[in-house]
């Protein structure tokens, strides 16, 4: 199994993941456009209406993948962060910074959808619960990660110390996680789980799993796309970033 | 059609949060790829000019006449 590592070794050098990214962002992109139109389909319109919330709980299939993004994001950040303040691997810096601004977006979507789908069914639109308190501090991580990276003249020194306030962040995950377990909140309880029965129709379920794997299939797209443009910015003086210039720079 | 987009009286909750999802998420795709192109651009600028700057400065190097003592190298 020796290849992993030398895999990895090689991927992680900056051209040779710009090339990677660029070959696989149009494939995770069209294969998460053709999952969400299932998904939506079946979301939209073979699901039957819930019971109590009739056609307001439909929202559920944009609002749950994006919170259990916002949460896999931060994962993955954390991860990326932890490499690059151990090793200091370029890639891993960009990764770990990258990753932020999608997750401020899927955070940012949890929070409106969630607040669109509260009012008609809990009649109000935000409450200080504690899971939409914690998913709120999410979102200031994301977005206090963002300015501690740009707060720096030297971009590699910003990653490094934006990578530690990742770390610090990452104790917010099993809170925004077992809030709803460990409080009582206004919030519902879980409905998918990984193990044991989920609690809802296989009708309804379905297109909930789709719509999972296209969010995740959307972030890889995604994730290429800005960690590519960003390694352009790192290397610009390279001599690979130079020859791409000269030509696809007119 | 009518029934569908009407969501059974929920459509202004469950409309705005799906347009919400996919206007943040399109604006987050293709934000990179604009920065690339903007950067690939000034890049390219910035080589042309370094390269006409070294096309005027290998110019003035070459002395008018080698023998002539009153002339320099470099004219400026």
């Amino acid at each position: 199994m020796k290849w992993i590592p030398l895999w990895m070794h090689r991927l992680s050098s900056p051209p040779t993941f710009y090339r990677f990214a660029t070959v696989m962002r149009p494939w995770f992109m069209a294969l998460a456009v053709i999952l969400t139109a299932v998904g939506l389909y079946g979301g939209l319109v073979t699901a039957p209406a819930d019971y109590q919330q009739g056609d307001a709980f439909r929202i559920i299939y944009i609002h749950v993948p994006s919170a259990e993004m916002s949460l896999f994001v931060y994962g993955v950040m954390a991860a990326a962060g932890f490499i690059a303040v151990v090793w200091r691997l370029k890639l891993a810096e960009s990764v770990a910074m990258q990753s932020a601004p999608i997750g401020a977006a899927f955070t940012f979507i949890t929070l409106v959808t969630g607040s669109l789908w509260g009012y008609p069914t809990w009649g109000t639109w935000w409450t200080w619960d504690a899971r939409l308190t914690s998913e709120l501090v999410l979102l200031f991580l994301y977005l206090g990660v963002i300015g501690l990276y740009h707060a720096f003249e030297d971009r590699r020194q910003g990653a490094r110390a934006a990578s530690f306030l990742v770390l610090v962040g990452v104790i917010n995950l099993p809170i925004v996680h077992y809030s709803v377990k460990w409080w009582n909140t206004l919030h519902q309880g879980t409905t998918v789980r990984l193990f044991g029965a989920s609690k809802i129709e296989g009708d309804m379920l379905w297109p909930l799993l789709v719509m999972m794997g296209a969010v995740h299939l959307y972030w890889a797209a995604s994730l290429c796309g800005r960690v590519r443009t960003d390694l352009l910015s790192l290397e610009s003086g390279k001599q690979w970033v130079r020859d791409l210039a000269q030509r696809e720079g007119r | 059609m009518d029934a569908f987009l009407h969501m059974g009286g929920y459509a202004a909750y469950v409309w705005p949060a799906y347009a919400v999802f996919f206007l943040v998420l399109l604006i987050d795709f293709l934000a990179p790829n604009l920065r690339r192109r903007r950067l690939l651009r000034e890049l390219h600028a910035r080589m042309q000019r370094q390269k006409a700057r070294d096309a005027r400065k290998a110019a003035r190097r070459t002395p008018s006449d080698p023998h002539d003592p009153t002339s320099t190298p470099l004219d400026s």
